[in-house]
């Protein structure tokens, strides 16, 4: 196990603030801090968990629930961005965000992510549900505390456990529906649990220098690529069966089940390519490949989720 | 007697980003606004009633 110094780091790289005390920031340089492409996937799922929870929920507290989502994962985005500017200054992916280059202090990238993370927990609590207002704080603590202030520097599992707060949005919206927590609403935490490590390590494989150069002990980095490679397909094994249990459970259709089943076995497939494929530019095209695969894996299942809800409904509107 | 106080002439594009930062904390102020408005009328009497 590799634990890095924070502070060690932080000495090493040139200090973060501009020169002058006048902000330079503009708008786009706070909304980059708040990870717009990782708030898509979040309010995605969120917003399939809203819609198949079972009950119903008015079309603007539905809304004002994703936004309050939305926004707490652009907090947590942000506190993540203001911890790690150290390290993603020297990581060639992460050099040209809004702190390390300098457009935005790490004390307004803090302040913006506390407001965010304030207003989206009280206003969710207020408007919708104590409930999912609870859970979206546990999520932005999670992800800020556990994963990157305590895990991220020092365990190559960082990703692991620290998945677990992006698998909480799908969770996040059912309880703003139902007000509870159940089984089904588990289930999709845990095909997004799952899904993490091998969408992640993929990635990872692809720029373990970057994460060598920063001292993030990720998986290639700390037990070698051939270890990660196994572990890609182990965990796409226990994720392909998890994608069935909606509609082993029950909240899930004979579509989705044919949907999960070949999607599982495609991501399995990939993985074992990853898996075979060990050096130069085919090692590189196979993780490249898993990596993008992942993604439309997760957003497959969870839009056939989604259709299987809006079919009997399009079908009654059609009998009418 | 203390000297002339020092002061920050900002530039034009410190201040043009300025106004932007400005523009948007309203606009995001004025949306709040407006979403409690509208809950309060989708939910009319029931406002305080928040399930757990």
């Amino acid at each position: 196990m590799t634990d890095i110094s924070a502070v060690d780091r932080r000495e090493k790289v040139a200090p973060l603030a501009p020169a002058g005390l006048i902000s330079e920031a503009g708008v786009g340089d706070y909304l980059a801090l708040m990870k717009p492409r990782v708030m898509s996937l979040v309010v995605f799922t969120a917003f399939v968990g809203l819609m198949i929870a079972p009950g119903h929920i008015h079309p603007v507290l539905g809304f004002t629930a994703l936004l309050c989502i939305a926004i707490g994962a652009g907090a947590a985005g942000a506190l993540n961005m203001w911890y790690d500017a150290d390290i993603d200054a020297i990581m060639t992916r992460t050099a040209s965000r809004p702190i390390p280059s300098r457009r935005v202090t790490p004390g307004e990238a803090a302040g913006f992510g506390l407001t965010l993370g304030g207003f989206s927990v009280g206003v969710l609590a207020l408007l919708v549900s104590w409930l999912a207002a609870a859970l979206l704080a546990f999520t932005i603590f999670f992800y800020v505390v556990i994963y990157t202030v305590w895990l991220k520097r020092r365990t190559p599992q960082n990703i692991v456990i620290g998945g677990a707060a992006g698998a909480l949005p799908p969770m996040i919206g059912w309880a703003a529906v139902t007000g509870s927590v159940s089984l089904e609403s588990f289930l999709l935490f845990l095909i997004i649990f799952l899904w993490t490590p091998p969408h992640f390590w993929a990635l990872s494989l692809l720029r373990a220098d970057d994460y060598a150069r920063a001292q993030v002990p990720m998986l290639p980095v700390v037990a070698g690529p051939r270890e990660t490679r196994r572990q890609i397909v182990l965990y796409s094994l226990l994720l392909a069966p998890a994608g069935l249990t909606p509609w082993l459970f029950g909240s899930a259709g004979v579509l989705y089940a044919v949907t999960a089943a070949v999607a599982g076995v495609l991501m399995i497939a990939l993985s074992w390519r990853v898996n075979r494929a060990h050096e130069g530019e085919g090692a590189d095209r196979a993780a490249r490949g898993l990596f993008s695969y992942s993604i439309l894996y997760l957003f497959t299942l969870f839009a056939m989720l989604l259709i299987e809800r809006g079919l009997p409904i399009l079908a009654g509107h059609a009998a009418i | 007697m203390a000297g002339e106080p020092e002061r920050v002439t900002l530039t034009p594009e410190q201040l043009r980003r300025r106004r932007a930062r400005s523009i948007a904390i309203a606009l995001a102020l004025a949306a709040l606004v407006i979403l409690f408005y509208i809950v309060t009328l989708v939910k009319g009497p029931g406002v305080l009633n928040r399930p757990i």
